[in-house]
């Protein structure tokens, strides 16, 4: 799929788009949206930019084999979950900053969570189709 | 106690990764597992003495009422005893035996996993964990009897042992836990203060019944003997092991364990009294006709625990005095002939023994053990066997005045085989004229025939100092089966009276019987026609017609087809839920409270159902990949409509990568197949129907059911106030059920790992090209 | 509407185990995923569907004014869907590679395998 009209377009699309998952991610606990849509709008980014440019292009992009998004998704999740048992807090307590910050809202544990999340769904969607698509 | 039965198992499975080490110079080590337990117990002997139990409570499940209950009585001490005592006799014994077999670690595991499965046997005095026992004594003796697992033989003969056995521990199981029900409490001790509850209960014939299979299948009695001398094709010491104090013997430690609890009613008397007679005599005339040295003391093996059944179903004092100083004098006369029967075979490669004779001038200490233990046996004067033997006749003859005769008649005949079975064991291969092809043989490593030596001669001690046993533990012993004092003590000399004549007589009759019986080929084929009517046959016949109904079954129902199998999960599940609906009534529909539809809802479903009907019916598959997504979308729209944003989203995005995947994967395969005629398809169609009908029958009998909210109405209203976000799904998300999708993002993340192998993995040569 | 919603997750599975009792491989793939719908249908009906009221909170108010969807149905389902996503990729992968390895789409050819193949 080697259109010049698509890869003009992704150029600006994937950037858009990104932002958008990440705006999904970031109002997910007040408004739909969250980790998980978030995770998989981001996906449908690269994916998109994918078909226009070449697997081997998007994967240049993302520098990173999408594999290694997994642990750290994973991970920051974990941390999210273990933090408040270094403050004497029963394991998953949502922690949360006193004051709001602007546009984001309050920030607390639950965002780190869904942001883990976010990478987790980013990572194990963009690892099943690249390794599909650059093996054919 | 927990420790002795825990070292065992601990270091049975450290000879997993140690087993190595284990085949070298270390394996002395081995032994001194036993030794330890052994000191252990003996230095519990003088508490026990004074009547003293040692008891230990570990919780282990106790909601179930299944704990670690140790308890530690005359009875049990004796039986560890002998667990661990001979069981040092062959550690050292098996080491030598077995030195550089390829299964060296793997035998001693066994053997260690075995040992403590026994003393868990013996001194549980839980309910449950004694049947968690006996069954592991079960397995690690069907590892032990398939230790030669390359023979056929060895193998079926540890899959009959395993089959009897464990399926007497099945029976076994139904008996205590109805016995335990019945007196409420699941404490063997604490059974025995509820004895006549249980005996008058209505199903206490059914108690004794399956406790009574659980026992005699152990104890080989019969008719489930068979399974012992087709254990013989153990390694010598395992038979050796298993024969004369432990496996077998935990039958009649279960017998003479429930005494106090079940006994002591007419029919637990007259039952033993009837199966262990029948049994002692039909052993004790069968080991008469056997050629191969294992296959006498086999049957001598069942005979005599045929005699200690027997002594438990009379059940009075005396007998059970008898009972529990013979169970140490078969332990130790027969645990010395299967080792000296072992060296022999290890010597001279046969066991036959219409070809040894003469092993005397080559093999003098062994002949020494063998004599010491067969005269033992055989009950002369000044041998433990004689005050064993003078107990027995005791007991038969002070029974009731008119059967008094006939028990004794009985014990006669049987201890006449014994007599003579012992001598052709222990006497006959080594006396006679030594033959050119044996005069090679030498004596074996010293760890292996100095353990028949000692125990051997300790049949000799003991018989002249009977005290040393009698006054220590064993009247503990005979007390804990009677449950009350039986005010046991053992001299060496009676008096000359009828017992002494009968035992003399006894003496005198075995070795004619022995002098004149010449074993041969002709006479072990003459039984051996008696096979079609033997129990082993009839029982083998039922489990080949098992085998053979399974084999018929499996094939009429495993046909190999994926969707034979589906066909035939999903009738049975329409089946069991069609029944399950047609039992809750009909189904009434409130048609009051129906959301209204609108047209473009309307709209969306006649698509939907338009879809399915494409995805059904076409032959091109990209027609069907479209399809199914168009299904997803218009799903996603519902949700749309019926405040579900978060799913229409997410519905959307995987809907649009699932297809991007299906295309990507797909459109190389060849265009559907079409072989199907066309009954099968409407059959199928039927099916399937009837499968949607079902579960749309079963959603409206949901919806109209009164449910409760009560869940989701804390989640509303807790978002904010507890969790501070206002979209309610994702608080669930994050929040409230965060653990789920933290677990749910690691399957995820299985899942692309899985996809990432699966690509990269290169299953065949040709596809590297 | 709940009726037609009932119809439809009748329709769902009915087409599933229909597709699942074919041959092919692809047809017992979409016969899954139509089986995953309809199960989200049969959650999502016994919720109780509600028009209009997503589960969210108004920005101004603390707690609920009004009456919203349950929202334990669709924590359920997105949940679901998700790793269904995750079961088919999966699925699509294998059916892949089970094509690569004896050149068919049929179920039956399944059941001989070739040595070497194995």
């Amino acid at each position: 799929m080697k259109s010049a009209i698509l890869q003009t377009a992704t150029r600006y699309l994937l950037p858009i788009l990104l932002l958008f998952s990440f705006f999904l991610l970031l109002r997910g606990h007040y408004y739909p949206g969250g980790g998980f849509v978030g995770g998989l709008v981001a996906s449908i980014a690269f994916v998109l930019h994918s078909f226009a440019n070449g697997t081997e292009n998007t994967m240049k992009i993302l520098r990173y084999k999408p594999l290694s998004l997994i642990p750290i998704g994973l991970a920051i999740s974990a941390v999210s979950v273990t933090f408040p048992l270094l403050l004497g807090f029963p394991p998953m307590t949502g922690l949360w900053f006193e004051e709001p910050i602007p546009v984001i809202g309050m920030i607390g544990s639950a965002l780190f969570f869904d942001l883990g999340v976010y990478l987790v769904v980013i990572g194990v969607v963009l690892t099943i189709l690249f390794t599909i698509a650059l093996n054919d | 106690m927990l420790f002795t039965v825990l070292t065992g198992l601990i270091t049975s499975s450290l000879l997993v990764p140690f087993g190595k080490i284990i085949k070298t110079k270390w394996s002395i080590l081995l032994p001194f597992i036993p030794v330890i337990l052994f000191l252990f117990y003996l230095w519990h002997v003088p508490v026990i003495a004074n009547g003293t139990n040692v008891i230990q409570h570990l919780a282990w499940v106790p909601s179930l009422g299944v704990n670690f209950d140790f308890r530690l009585d005359g009875l049990s001490l004796l039986f560890a005893l002998l667990i661990t005592g001979i069981g040092t006799a062959i550690f050292f014994y098996g080491r030598s035996y077995l030195k550089g077999h390829v299964y060296f670690d793997r035998f001693f595991a066994y053997l260690l996993l075995f040992m403590s499965a026994m003393l868990g046997v013996v001194l549980a005095n839980n309910i449950l964990t004694l049947f968690v026992f006996w069954e592991l004594t079960s397995i690690s003796s069907f590892f032990l009897i398939g230790f030669n697992n390359d023979s056929k033989e060895s193998r079926n003969s540890a899959l009959t042992a395993l089959s009897i056995t464990g399926l007497g521990g099945f029976f076994l199981l139904a008996g205590l836990v109805l016995a335990g029900n019945i007196a409420d409490t699941f404490i063997i001790s604490e059974l025995f203060a509820q004895h006549d509850k249980i005996v008058n209960h209505p199903l206490y014939p059914l108690i004794v019944g399956l406790v009574f299979i659980g026992a005699f299948t152990k104890s080989a009695q019969f008719p489930f003997h068979f399974w012992l001398p087709g254990a013989m094709k153990a390694p010598t010491p395992v038979s050796a092991y298993l024969h004369s104090a432990t496996m077998v013997k935990a039958g009649i430690y279960l017998l003479a364990r429930l005494t106090p609890a079940l006994g002591s009613t007419e029919l637990w008397n007259t039952t033993l009294m009837i199966v262990g007679g029948f049994t002692m005599v039909y052993a004790a005339i069968h080991s008469l006709f056997r050629t191969d040295l294992k296959g006498v003391l086999a049957y001598s093996t069942i005979s005599a625990l045929g005699i200690l059944t027997f002594l438990l179903g009379i059940g009075s004092n005396e007998a059970i005095i008898a009972a529990s100083v013979f169970i140490l004098v078969h332990a130790l006369y027969k645990a010395t002939l299967f080792m000296v029967t072992g060296i022999i075979d290890h010597e001279t490669h046969t066991r036959d023994l219409t070809k040894l004779s003469g092993l005397r001038k080559v093999l003098m200490p062994v002949f020494i053990a063998a004599l010491l233990a067969a005269l033992s046996s055989a009950g002369l004067p000044y041998t433990f066997g004689f005050i064993g033997k003078d107990l027995i006749y005791e007991a038969t003859l002070h029974y009731q005045e008119n059967w008094a005769l006939w028990l004794t008649a009985l014990a006669v005949i049987t201890n006449i085989g014994l007599v003579a079975a012992g001598f052709m064991a222990g006497i006959k291969p080594f006396t006679g004229r030594l033959p050119s092809e044996f005069e090679q043989v030498h004596l074996p490593y010293k760890s292996m025939w100095i353990p028949p030596l000692i125990l051997a001669t300790l049949g000799l001690v003991f018989g002249i100092f009977p005290g040393i046993v009698g006054d220590y533990f064993n009247h503990q012993t005979a007390n804990a089966i009677a449950g009350q004092e039986t005010g046991m003590h053992l001299k060496i000399w009676h008096g000359f009276n009828t017992v002494l004549i009968l035992s003399l007589a006894t003496l005198a009759a075995g070795t004619v019987v022995y002098l004149l019986n010449k074993p041969s080929r002709a006479k072990l084929a003459a039984i051996e026609r008696f096979n079609k009517i033997s129990p082993q046959h009839i029982i083998s016949n039922i489990a080949n017609g098992i085998t053979r109904f399974s084999s018929v079954y499996t094939n009429a129902i495993h046909d190999g087809y994926l969707r034979s199998y589906h066909l035939k999960i999903i009738l049975f599940a329409e089946l069991l839920l069609a029944y399950k609906l047609w039992l809750g009534g009909p189904i009434q529909i409130d048609f009051e409270n129906l959301t209204p539809l609108s047209w473009y809802e309307v709209g969306i479903v006649a698509i939907l159902i338009g879809a399915l009907y494409i995805i059904v019916t076409t032959k091109s598959r990209l027609t069907s990949v479209v399809s199914t997504s168009v299904i997803g979308y218009c799903i996603c729209l519902l949700f749309v409509f019926y405040s579900a944003p978060d799913l229409a989203m997410t519905q959307f995005t995987i809907d649009t990568l699932t297809t991007v995947l299906f295309v990507l994967v797909l459109y190389k395969l060849p265009p559907f197949i079409n072989f199907v005629r066309q009954g099968i398809l409407i059959r199928d169609a039927i099916v399937a129907l009837g499968f949607g009908v079902i579960i749309s029958l079963i959603a409206l009998r949901v919806l109209y059911e009164p449910n409760t909210t009560a869940i989701s109405d804390f989640y509303g209203e807790n978002a904010y106030l507890l969790a501070k976000g206002k979209n309610v799904v994702n608080v669930i998300l994050v929040d409230f059920r965060g653990m789920d999708t933290m677990f749910e993002t690691v399957v995820l993340s299985i899942a692309a790992l899985g996809v990432y192998s699966l690509i990269k993995l290169r299953l065949k040569s040709s596809e590297k090209e | 509407m709940e009726l037609l919603l009932v119809l439809i997750l009748g329709l769902l599975y009915a087409a599933g185990v229909y597709l699942i009792l074919r041959r092919s491989m692809v047809k017992l793939l979409l016969g899954i995923i139509l089986w995953g719908n309809g199960a989200n249908i049969l959650i999502f009906v016994l919720g109780k569907i509600t028009k209009g009221s997503p589960p969210v909170i108004d920005g101004a108010y603390k707690v609920f004014q009004d009456v919203y969807a349950d929202p334990i149905p669709q924590a359920l389902i997105l949940t679901a869907i998700v790793i269904s996503f995750g079961l088919t990729s999966f699925a699509i992968v294998l059916l892949k590679r089970v094509y690569a390895l004896v050149d068919s789409d049929d179920l039956d050819d399944l059941n001989t395998p070739e040595e070497e193949d194995i």
